[in-house]
C-alpha cells in the first residue's frame, strides 16, 4: 500500500513540477496524434463524401471493409507498416522506420476507418428528405452531400473525437514502428509500458494520470456533441 | 432577323426568364404497375392547382416538371418569352430558376435565417443582398422575430412557412408547391393561403400547387388540373370544374366518392 501511495505522490510531484522529460513525452504524443488526426479526419471525411455522393458497384464491399478496419488490431497495423517501411520493404528507401512520421502514418491508418465509418453511418441515418430538399433549393449533388454532413456535424465531430481517443491510447502500433526511442519517438503509452517494465513507476503513473485525464476530457466532449446532435 | 435583334437588346436576364413549361408525352412507370402518362403546358401568371385522389401522380408530375426526377420517356421544356427553348437538361443554372417546395420539406439544422439564406448562398449572392432578401422574405411569412431561433424549435405551421420563405426568397420563375398546407391546423392553413394569395398569385410567374383541400383549390386556383390514375383527365376553370366536372372520375372525386 505504501508503495502505491509513494508512486502516486511522486507522480503528482512530477506533474506539478512540470518535469521536462514528462512534458517532452506528453508534447510528442500530442504532436504525433494531433497530426495523425488531422490527416485521418481529412481522409475520413473525404471517404464519407465520396460514399454518399454516388452509388457504384462495390460500395457495400467498401463500407463493410471500413467497418472491419474500425476494429483493426493496432499491433497488426504496426506490424504491416513495419514490414513496408523496413529496410528491405517496398518503402524502405524512405527511411521512415523509427521516426515520428512512421507513428503519424500508423495512427492515421488506425483512425481513418473509425472516422469514415462513424461519420458515414451518421450521414446515412440522416433524414432522407434533406437531400431532396437541398436539390429543390438548387444544390448540386456535391452541395447536397456537404449540406447533409453539416446537418449531422455533431456526429461527424464525435467520430473525429472517437478516432483521437483511440490513437492517443494506442500502444502496440507506435511501439513497433516508432521504436520507443527516448526523446524522439517515446510517447505516453510506450513510455508507460517501458517504465513499468523497468520498475520505475513514478513517471509511468504520472503519464497514466495524464492519459486518464485526456480520455476523460475526450469522452466528456464526445458525450456533449452526441447529445447536441440529437 | 428583326426579331432576333430585339431579343439581343433585351437584358440577358429577362430573355432567359422561363415563361412557359411544357411537359410533352411524359411517361414514368413504377414497379408497382403505376404509370404516369401525360402532357401539360403551363403559362406564367396563372395559378394552377393539381387535384386528384391519392396516388394519381400529382407529386411525381411536379418533380418531373421541376427537373428533380426524370421521366422514362417524354420531355420537359422550359421556354422563354419568344418561345425559344431554354434547356439543355441538367443545366444547374436553369434548374435554379424553378423551385419546388416538398410536402414535408426538411429543415436544416441551423437558424431560421440560415435556412432561408441557403438557396441564396448556393447562388453566390452577396452578404448584403442575402441579409436584405432574407429579412424581407421572413417578414412576408411573419417569421421575423424567429430569425435567430433554431429551425427545429418551430411549430409545424411555422416550419411550413419557413419552407415557403426559403423558396420565395429565391424569386423563382416557377414555383411548384406540393401540398403546402398538408396536415396543418386551420389557422396555419389560412396564414399560408394568405401568403399564396398575396405574394405568389400576383407574382406573374408560373405557379403550380398540388392540394388535397378542394376548398383551397376552389378559392385560389385560376385553373384546376384533375389527375386520376396517372393521367390528366381535366384542365378547367375552377367554377366549371367544381360545378360541372366533365368526366365520370372527376364527378366521383368532387362529390367525395373517391379520394
Amino acid at each position: 500500500m505504501d508503495f502505491l501511495l509513494n508512486s502516486l505522490s511522486k507522480a503528482f510531484h512530477l506533474i506539478i513540477a512540470l518535469d521536462p522529460e514528462l512534458l517532452g513525452i506528453v508534447m510528442l504524443s500530442f504532436k504525433v496524434s494531433g497530426l495523425a488526426i488531422i490527416i485521418s479526419a481529412a481522409a475520413g471525411l473525404f471517404i464519407t463524401l465520396a460514399l454518399d455522393l454516388r452509388d457504384f458497384t462495390g460500395k457495400k464491399v467498401i463500407v463493410t471493409m471500413i467497418n472491419t478496419f474500425m476494429g483493426l488490431p493496432p499491433v497488426v497495423a504496426g506490424l504491416t507498416l513495419y514490414l513496408i517501411l523496413s529496410r528491405s520493404g517496398p518503402l524502405g528507401f524512405l527511411n521512415l522506420l523509427y521516426t515520428p512520421s512512421a507513428m503519424v502514418i500508423v495512427q492515421a491508418i488506425l483512425a481513418t476507418p473509425i472516422i469514415a465509418g462513424l461519420s458515414y453511418a451518421a450521414v446515412v441515418s440522416a433524414d432522407p428528405s434533406l437531400r431532396f430538399t437541398a436539390y429543390t433549393l438548387g444544390a448540386t449533388p456535391f452541395q447536397a452531400t456537404v449540406k447533409i454532413m453539416k446537418n449531422v456535424r455533431y456526429s461527424v465531430l464525435a467520430s473525429v473525437l472517437a478516432g483521437l481517443g483511440r490513437i492517443l491510447a494506442e500502444v502496440g502500433a507506435v511501439l513497433i514502428v516508432g521504436g520507443n526511442i527516448a526523446g524522439y519517438t517515446r510517447v505516453m503509452t510506450t513510455a508507460i509500458a517501458l517504465e513499468a517494465d523497468k520498475g520505475d513507476f513514478e513517471l509511468a503513473v504520472a503519464l497514466g494520470i495524464i492519459l486518464l485525464l485526456i480520455a476523460f476530457a475526450l469522452n466528456g466532449l464526445l458525450f456533449y456533441f452526441q447529445r447536441k446532435g440529437k | 432577323m428583326a426579331g432576333s435583334i430585339t431579343v439581343c437588346c433585351l437584358p440577358e436576364l429577362e430573355n432567359n426568364m422561363i415563361e412557359k413549361i411544357e411537359a410533352c408525352n411524359i411517361i414514368k412507370r413504377y414497379n408497382s404497375g403505376f404509370a404516369l402518362e401525360c402532357s401539360l403546358s403551363l403559362q406564367k401568371g396563372v395559378l394552377y392547382t393539381i387535384v386528384g385522389p391519392n396516388g394519381s401522380g400529382k407529386s411525381t408530375l411536379l418533380k418531373i416538371m421541376g427537373l428533380l426526377d426524370r421521366p422514362d420517356s417524354g420531355s420537359v421544356t422550359y421556354l422563354n418569352k419568344d418561345s425559344s427553348v431554354l434547356n439543355p437538361q441538367n443545366d444547374i443554372h436553369l434548374r435554379r430558376k424553378v423551385v419546388l417546395v416538398p410536402t414535408r420539406a426538411a429543415l436544416f439544422n441551423e437558424t431560421v435565417f440560415d435556412n432561408v439564406a441557403y438557396g441564396l448562398r448556393l447562388r453566390k449572392a452577396g452578404r448584403k443582398a442575402i441579409e436584405g432578401k432574407v429579412m424581407k422574405s421572413l417578414n412576408e411569412v411573419g417569421l421575423t422575430r424567429h430569425k435567430d431561433a433554431h429551425a427545429y424549435e418551430l411549430s409545424s405551421g411555422e416550419a411550413q412557412r419557413l419552407a415557403l420563405a426559403r423558396a420565395l426568397v429565391l424569386d423563382p420563375d416557377a414555383l411548384l408547391l406540393d401540398e403546402p398546407t398538408a396536415s396543418l391546423d386551420p389557422d396555419s392553413t389560412r396564414l399560408i393561403e394568405d401568403i399564396i394569395m398575396k405574394k405568389v398569385r400576383n407574382s406573374g410567374k408560373i405557379t403550380v400547387m398540388v392540394t388535397h383541400n378542394l376548398n383551397q383549390a376552389k378559392a385560389l386556383a385560376d385553373s384546376v388540373i384533375f389527375m386520376y390514375k396517372g393521367k390528366i383527365m381535366e384542365l378547367a376553370d375552377p367554377d366549371v370544374f367544381f360545378s360541372k366536372p366533365a368526366t365520370e372520375s372527376a364527378q366521383q372525386f368532387v362529390f367525395g366518392e373517391i379520394y
